[in-house]
């Protein structure tokens, strides 16, 4: 870090302006083709949505404190959780990560000034906001209660709720991650600057760049299912409709063609994530690159292969859901492997406690539960006790909250101070990440027992079975905990906007082509394409120690 | 207030369902302590700072990879095959087992034994019965769920669903609905209330809970929709160029006019009266007509009488379907 | 003959480069790679509805069999004959394009506008007589033949949500290749000595054409 004056970007003659001191008016951000513009205008809307998701998740929280609900109607309380679904997997897991952080890094990582296809960029924000407000639009018409999975013969033709509405802007928002999902496959192809073979890419763009691959292969599945829901419901052309010789478990396989994936979809890009936190704050290289990068791509090709094992109680038969759980439990182990390679890339590093590094330890144990209870649904006879229930709840919500929000989180405090050149107070940082993780296992741990106990998911009464009430209590208590720690990054990063301490361009001290360029960096990004000779993450660990402790002889 | 930690094991599948379940939360746990422990013993003893010797650190290692691939892999192989056997066993009910019908819709269940009794969100069994549930729904898709006894299946429209077991002690178990339905999914419970047999014996033949003794059964209810509809116009006894007997005709195999070979099941049998044209026998036309009127429990109804004109295995007629269920005997 | 060839034998104008690009290579391959990137995206798109069809097909092949027989396999046939043409001019659209022959392109821009045309309004001719049957599924299909009436619905509701989808698509070609024929005539920036975006185009069109050609037989040539 610099001792002189920091050199605010626009003043100096020599220096462009930072992309944020480009244009001031609303047009230049509207229409802006700027990645990094694109990032910014994604990352206030994927946190507004993520805002509405939240209450929705405290309104059901509350609801289940008592076994005949709290303060509304089953009607009500079915809205709720479907809206809480449906919000933060299509409008904040979705897209929060590949299109905050992967829109912004994506190009810097790989020496580019911009992705292959900016306008593209812009229209896929676009679609994003229009299927955003056709579900907003849905919620103020009294909203829909199918549950996000839509299943039929409910959805197409017994709800009487806006379904057509919100699958429309679910179906406009899957344009989005489309558009995506073309740009980055293009832009890691073509646009790596020279020097940048596949094997020096950091091991954010190969857990980006498999995720687009499941994005343009598994959202148009998704797509055309709906549609069809919505043909059914509006036009009678009914192929899932039992009373026209359809089939509704055709829906369900082809709904899990796609919603399988799209569980990799959110993950990818978190452990892209940690790749890049993790090897910055032990001071050392990765271990395993080639592993790691060859088992993101086995996660996407193999999660296309393992939906039925959302359907071993839907009737399908014994054959297919025994190849559907051999194949999920071979896709468990990439993630294994990924796990192992990270922590053996914390051994004789020099490690640093800092806030980005604790949402990585986070992560670590949080996804290894979620991750490990995701076998006990892979196993046929266990799931068909466990399916439908809590431990299902309580098994997405570890691998995508302990484990997608907090590589959102940990990738968000890194490259902050790269995004708007500010730091946030580290301290108050690191309380908050100890904070979501106590309010986090609070809230869901107890939802594993309350699963195998036999709590069915969607259910907003449950005094059949009052015993369940200590739990959910219990679960409750942890959200609202939970709610807090989520509240207060939001604050303290808003201030450092304004009076965070500004940041020079390598705050962290890491290696990467982004923090070759100034925080916030230029429109263009380089000022001229840079020539990459290194390998990624050349750390050394052992050398800064020396380095430190020869500079400290007297301390023992 | 109670904190439970795990259900009753009320049927033949809970221990071996919760011997799985805990060999895989040992697993679990060992794995995530292992990994914490790792993690956090690594990070604190090798924070910046702390003298320690950290020379000779490699970047990649062949042998570790290939360790740490291969034992979650051949873990994950073997909680594989040993769910996998579990789950076959489930789904393969004795040949023998008490038969109830269950009709799920938009909130309730419907429940139906073989003699006629009815229940309405409860269900009465024997211990150390099986009992095999044959359901459809009358509506959208549900699910039956009765977390102590480790059962769950969804209940589809246009289709029958099957699962089994056997209540291993008496009580009274909780019934749900496990596949959101709408505005009541979370009040589609109900009660299994599982009875030593000779109690169960009783209370079936005095008509269950309605205590009407002398009710018609099933099967009765299906003759007389049969007769009423005239289906021995076209089935008789033998094959006639009108329609093929239906006399043995439960579990057998027929051919089809495309050449397909088709076990007359009870989802066969649902679908040649609603839709008889979807298969139609060799040697026979479309000529029969659809009735699409019938509701399920008429649907059950037929098929429990049909069941009575001899099963493939017997036949000719039986009377073992149109009596009281059997009782005892099973060795589970 | 390779493209650049054709502009050092015929050019003195430089295709222009995008902000992003290095070079005009690596910005022509780009736009390529992303078309047929998003066609890969329609495959899996269009082959949810094929996936239906086969199922239920295999399912019900009496009921397939007898409710095609109402199809007009004369104007199914006519119409493939106008598609496969309108790619050709399509084709030709791209190939003057390359060689920078504005006049020659807008003549067959347009002509596989017209060709496009003639396609829907066949179509709309074929689906008047659909309704005019009432073969429409909804509460109004009226089947009079020996397969149950729901598995003819069923036929009918995958001829009409597959054909109506690509007729959907076909109408979006339209208006593309209408827009890109109005930007060409302007001699507008985003086409100015630019081939790029007329093949980009006609990937898409050829797209659509082959998405028929898979239509066409599934629906109008069921063997007995």
């Amino acid at each position: 870090m610099s001792t002189a004056a920091p050199v605010l970007h626009g003043e100096s003659p020599k220096a462009p302006p930072s992309y944020l001191q480009a244009g001031h008016s609303i047009k230049s951000w509207l229409l802006t083709g700027d990645h990094k513009r694109i990032a910014v205008l994604y990352l206030i809307s994927v946190s507004v949505f993520f805002f509405f998701g939240s209450l929705a998740a405290s309104m059901i929280r509350i609801e289940l404190v008592s076994p005949r609900g709290v303060m509304l109607e089953s009607d009500t309380y079915n809205k709720v959780f479907t809206a809480h679904g449906i919000i933060m997997i299509f409008f904040f897991l979705i897209p929060a990560i590949p299109a905050v952080l992967g829109n912004f890094l994506l190009p810097i990582m790989i020496g580019a000034r911009d992705l292959a296809f900016p306008r593209l960029n812009l229209l896929s924000w676009y679609l994003y906001v229009a299927g955003g407000l056709c579900g907003v639009l849905a919620i103020a018409f009294g909203g829909v209660d199918t549950g996000w999975t839509f299943y039929t013969p409910y959805s197409s033709m017994y709800s009487n709720t806006n379904v057509t509405l919100t699958i429309i802007g679910a179906f406009i928002a899957g344009f989005s991650s489309i558009a995506t999902g073309i740009n980055f496959i293009v832009t890691v192809h073509k646009m790596r600057a020279p020097g940048m073979t596949w094997f020096r890419l950091p091991l954010m763009v190969w857990g980006s760049y498999a995720t687009s691959l499941i994005i343009v292969l598994g959202t148009p599945v998704v797509a055309i299912t709906l549609l069809l829901v919505v043909m059914e419901r509006v036009f009678h052309i009914g192929v899932f409709s039992p009373e026209l010789g359809g089939d509704p478990v055709l829906f369900q396989h082809l709904f899990w063609f796609y919603s399988h994936p799209a569980v990799y979809i959110m993950i990818l890009p978190a452990m892209g994530v940690i790749n890049e936190v993790i090897t910055c704050f032990s001071r050392k290289r990765i271990f395993g690159y080639h592993f790691i990068a060859f088992s993101s791509l086995a996660i996407a090709g193999l999660g296309f292969l393992v939906w039925g094992h959302h359907m071993f109680v839907s009737s399908q038969s014994m054959y297919q859901g025994m190849v559907f759980s051999l194949l999920s439990y071979l896709v468990a182990v990439p993630s294994a492997i990924k796990v192992f390679n990270w922590t053996a890339t914390i051994y004789k590093g020099s490690v640093r406690f800092q806030t980005p590094f604790l949402y990585v330890l986070g992560f670590m144990g949080l996804f290894v539960v979620g991750g490990l209870t995701g076998l006990f649904l892979a196993a046929m006879s266990t799931d068909v006790h466990l399916t439908d229930t809590y431990f299902v709840v309580a098994h997405f919500h570890y691998v995508m909250v302990g484990g997608t929000i907090m590589g959102f989180l940990a990738g968000l405090h890194f490259w902050w101070p790269k995004f708007f050149g500010r730091m946030y107070p580290d301290s108050w940082g690191k309380l908050s990440a100890l904070i979501i993780f106590v309010g986090f296992n609070l809230t869901f741990l107890p939802q594993f027992v309350l699963g195998y106990l036999g709590m069915p998911r969607r259910y907003h009464y449950y005094y059949f079975a009052p015993e369940f009430q200590f739990w959910h209590i219990a679960s409750t208590a942890g959200a609202s905990i939970l709610a807090v720690g989520f509240l207060i990054p939001a604050v303290y990063l808003l201030w450092s906007l304004k009076y965070g301490a500004p940041a020079g361009p390598n705050p962290w001290g890491a290696k990467g082509l982004e923090w070759t360029i100034p925080s916030p960096p230029p429109t263009t990004n380089f000022l001229e394409t840079p020539v990459v000779r290194e390998e990624p993450y050349s750390y050394d660990a052992e050398a800064e120690e020396r380095e430190e402790q020869a500079k400290e002889p007297t301390r023992a | 207030m109670n904190f439970p930690l795990m259900p009753d094991q009320a049927s033949n599948f809970a221990r071996p369902y919760d011997a799985l379940f805990f060999v895989l939360t040992a697993l679990t746990i060992l794995f995530t302590v292992l990994v914490g422990a790792l993690v956090l013993f690594f990070a604190v003893r090798y924070r910046k700072g702390s003298r320690v010797d950290r020379s000779g650190a490699v970047e990649s290692h062949l042998g570790l990879e290939i360790t740490w691939t291969a034992i979650p892999l051949l873990l994950g192989l073997v909680m594989f095959w040993w769910a996998a056997k579990l789950y076959v066993e489930t789904r393969q009910p004795p040949k023998d087992a008490m038969e109830v019908f269950v009709i799920g819709k938009q909130w309730m269940w419907h429940l139906q034994h073989s003699n006629g009794v009815r229940e309405n969100n409860e269900l009465h069994v024997p211990v150390g019965v099986p009992v095999r549930l044959t359901m459809i729904s009358q509506d959208v898709i549900h699910s039956f769920f009765v977390p102590q006894f480790r059962i769950k299946q969804d209940v589809l429209p246009g289709r029958y669903t099957q699962q089994w077991f056997v209540a291993s002690k008496p009580g009274k178990f909780n019934l749900f609905c496990a596949e959101y339905c709408g505005t009541q999914h979370s009040e589609m419970g109900g009660y299994i209330y599982a009875m030593p047999p000779q109690e169960f014996q009783k209370w079936l033949a005095s008509g269950g809970d309605k205590k009407r003794p002398s009710q018609p059964t099933m099967a009765d209810l299906g003759k007389a929709l049969y007769d009423r509809l005239a289906c021995a116009n076209c089935h008789g006894p033998q094959d006639t160029e009108r329609g093929p007997s239906l006399y043995g005709l439960y579990g057998a195999k027929r051919r089809m006019t495309d050449g397909t070979v088709v076990e007359a099941d009870a989802s066969y049998i649902r679908e040649s009266i609603k839709n008889p044209y979807a298969k139609i026998n060799e040697g026979y036309q479309n000529t029969m007509p659809e009735y699409r009127e019938l509701t399920e429990e008429d649907l059950l109804n037929l098929l429990a009488h049909i069941r009575t004109l001899g099963t493939a295995k017997a036949p000719g007629p039986v009377l073992g379907n149109a009596g009281p269920a059997q009782i005892g005997g099973a060795n589970r | 003959m390779k493209t650049e060839a054709l502009h050092a034998a015929h050019q003195t104008e430089e295709q222009p480069l995008h902000h992003q690009f290095e070079e005009v290579s690596q910005q022509n391959e780009s736009y390529v790679v992303g078309m047929w990137v998003f066609l890969v995206t329609e495959i899996m798109f269009f082959g949810g509805m094929f996936l239906a069809y086969v199922l239920y097909r295999w399912r019900y092949p009496v009921a397939w069999y007898e409710a095609h027989t109402r199809l007009d396999v004369a104007m199914g046939t006519t119409n493939t004959v106008v598609l496969l043409t309108s790619s050709l001019t399509m084709a030709l659209a791209v190939h003057f394009a390359q060689l920078r022959n504005r006049k020659m392109q807008l003549a067959m821009l347009g002509t596989t506008i017209a060709l496009a045309c003639v396609f829907l309004v066949i179509k709309a001719f074929e689906w008047s007589a659909k309704f005019h049957h009432g073969l429409v599924p909804g509460p109004g299909f009226l089947w009079d033949g020996t397969v149950p009436a729901p598995q003819a619905q069923l036929f009918y509701s995958l001829y009409f949500g597959m054909t109506g989808l690509h007729a959907l698509h076909v109408i979006i070609g339209i208006l593309v290749i209408g827009t890109l024929g109005l930007l060409t005539f302007l001699d507008h920036p985003l086409v100015k000595n630019d081939f790029i975006p007329t093949e980009l185009v006609g990937l898409y069109w050829h797209f659509v054409d082959i998405v028929w050609i898979f239509l066409f037989p599934l629906f109008y040539l069921i063997p007995k």
